[in-house]
């Protein structure tokens, strides 16, 4: 690796101090995507400052009804709190469907959500790419792009988020609490990734120097009827071509609330409250699902390689709906749903 | 106040050379203080500087598992992370979990299976199956394999794997009745 300058915050001030003094600098928490892209020289921080052993790694009990996800608290333990097991199995089962034990033992919640696209082109610095360097085109396009976005993709980019304990939370929509060199403020997660657009390079809305420190859900969280499908090349330890996250509220047959969001598809995690919408009050058939499905993937645009996803969606969001209105998913230890 | 392990202000251009500073690793219940630059990964500082060449290279990148050590009894991929960021972790690789006369369990049931071809993942996948003991969450064969899915084999040993790590694992939770 190329060199750089390290330093260890002692708390949240001091991390942003520490960053806001050095330029080009960037946090890292568990670094299992930054020290990849690191050695790839797709990033080049000239400093780190490592934010993974700042007490933030709690997971508490908000005066709200809800649950705050510290920021440094691991993808495993996340996962596998007892709270978040019972009242909000959906994330328990999408965390577990990620990665493998070694890399969800070193992931922190705040670096899920910072995470990059694993697009080949970003990846490859020989090649063009908007998001690695603005205007230098996109080599997905015309590409090999199977695992591309089919929604909200732009003329200059068609990368997609890999995360799935982010699909997760689109669903169960929790706040993200950021500080910065400006203070303390809080984003709706719905707005914290965004869509390409014409400026791929930025994933997030995070102002320059801001830092994650948790993430807080709210008391709502779908423990009966949920499901999160997630179809791949292999049964485990692949990113999803596509995944389905679902949390239903049910009064006998009838859907009376629901919450949808797909991953593999887009810039984002793709929530679509339209189709949310569309189910509230709808008998739980196969009819309705079926309607739902198509309207979720009605706009989508393959390009070429990854035509497939569309239909894929729509038959997965038809068997997760299936799935949660059924409840018969549980919260586990271990993810088998692929199986 | 940040703890600044090296002081090199950086100029802009190229960057002035980073000097290596101490870094103390508590690797395998001995405490060793190495000479390590920033960018030194946790594996290269074992095998190049400690000279514990037990945990393995493989893809570099967090895609094998060969490199995976434990970390405060949790397995990591040791690849993917900084030395200088386990400063007082108890570090734990193929060497601390036994010897040639006094085999761990996992490294014995390894032996008694099968379970490797040419061995170069084997170290990983030990340290591995030894985390997975650990978190206590594998029980049947399905999660066993699940939760093995980090640590790959080019020769195809798996069905040794399985059942050498299925045999620690049943002898443990048996253990746990008894």
């Amino acid at each position: 690796m190329y060199p750089f300058t390290y330093s260890r915050a002692t708390d949240v001030a001091d991390a942003v101090r520490d960053k806001a003094g050095h330029d080009g600098s960037a946090y890292i928490g568990g670094g299992t995507n930054l020290i990849d892209l690191m050695k790839m020289n797709v990033e080049q921080p000239a400093h780190l400052t490592n934010v993974a052993k700042l007490p933030l790694s709690k997971i508490e009990d908000l005066p709200d009804g809800g649950l705050r996800l510290g920021a440094t608290a691991t993808n495993s333990d996340t996962a596998w709190n007892e709270q978040v097991k019972q009242r909000y199995p959906l994330l328990n089962q999408a965390i577990l469907a990620g990665a493998s034990p070694q890399l969800r033992n070193a992931a922190t919640n705040g670096g899920n959500l910072m995470q990059r696209t694993r697009c080949y082109y970003f990846y490859d610095i020989a090649t063009p790419c908007n998001k690695r360097e603005p205007g230098s085109g996109c080599s997905a396009i015309g590409g090999y792009n199977r695992i591309h976005a089919i929604l909200g993709a732009s003329e200059a980019c068609i990368a997609t988020h890999p995360s799935d304990m982010c699909v997760a939370l689109a669903a169960l929509a929790p706040t993200v609490r950021v500080s910065g060199p400006n203070g303390e403020r809080t984003i709706a997660f719905e707005d914290f990734h965004r869509l390409p657009g014409e400026q791929p390079e930025f994933d997030n809305t995070l102002a320059e120097g801001e830092l994650i420190t948790s993430l807080d859900l709210p008391e709502k969280g779908f423990a009966k009827h949920f499901a999160y499908l997630k179809l791949r090349d292999r049964h485990s330890y692949a990113f999803a071509l596509v995944s389905v996250a679902v949390g239903l509220e049910m009064d006998g047959d009838t859907i009376t609330e629901a919450r949808l969001a797909l991953g593999g598809v887009a810039h984002k995690p793709w929530r679509d409250k339209s189709a949310e919408e569309m189910l509230k009050g709808q008998p739980a058939t196969a009819e309705t699902f079926g309607r739902v499905a198509a309207h979720v993937v009605a706009n989508g645009v393959g390009q070429g390689s990854n035509d497939f996803k569309i239909e894929l969606a729509r038959r997965a969001i038809v068997r997760a709906l299936k799935q949660a209105a059924e409840g018969q998913q549980e919260a586990g230890d271990v993810y088998l749903g692929g199986q | 106040m940040s703890q600044l392990l090296t002081s090199t202000p950086y100029s802009g251009g190229v960057p002035a050379p980073v000097p290596t500073g101490p870094v103390r690793l508590h690797i395998n219940g001995e405490t060793r203080t190495l000479q390590l630059a920033p960018w030194t990964s946790l594996l290269d500082a074992l095998r190049e500087y400690a000279g514990l060449t037990g945990t393995k290279k493989g893809c570099d990148h967090g895609q094998c598992g060969a490199c995976t050590v434990l970390v405060n009894g949790r397995r990591i991929n040791s690849c993917l992370t900084l030395a200088v960021m386990h400063e007082d972790d108890d570090i734990t690789t193929i060497e601390g979990l036994g010897s040639e006369d006094n085999l761990s369990p996992l490294q014995q049931a390894f032996v008694d299976h099968d379970a490797f071809q040419c061995g170069y993942c084997t170290p990983g996948q030990i340290c591995s199956a030894q985390g997975l003991l650990n978190e206590g969450h594998a029980h049947s064969e399905a999660e066993i394999k699940e939760l093995m899915s980090g640590n790959l084999c080019r020769c195809g040993a798996y069905v040794g794997i399985l059942d050498a790590v299925k045999e620690v694992v049943d002898k443990e939770s048996s253990e746990v009745r008894a």
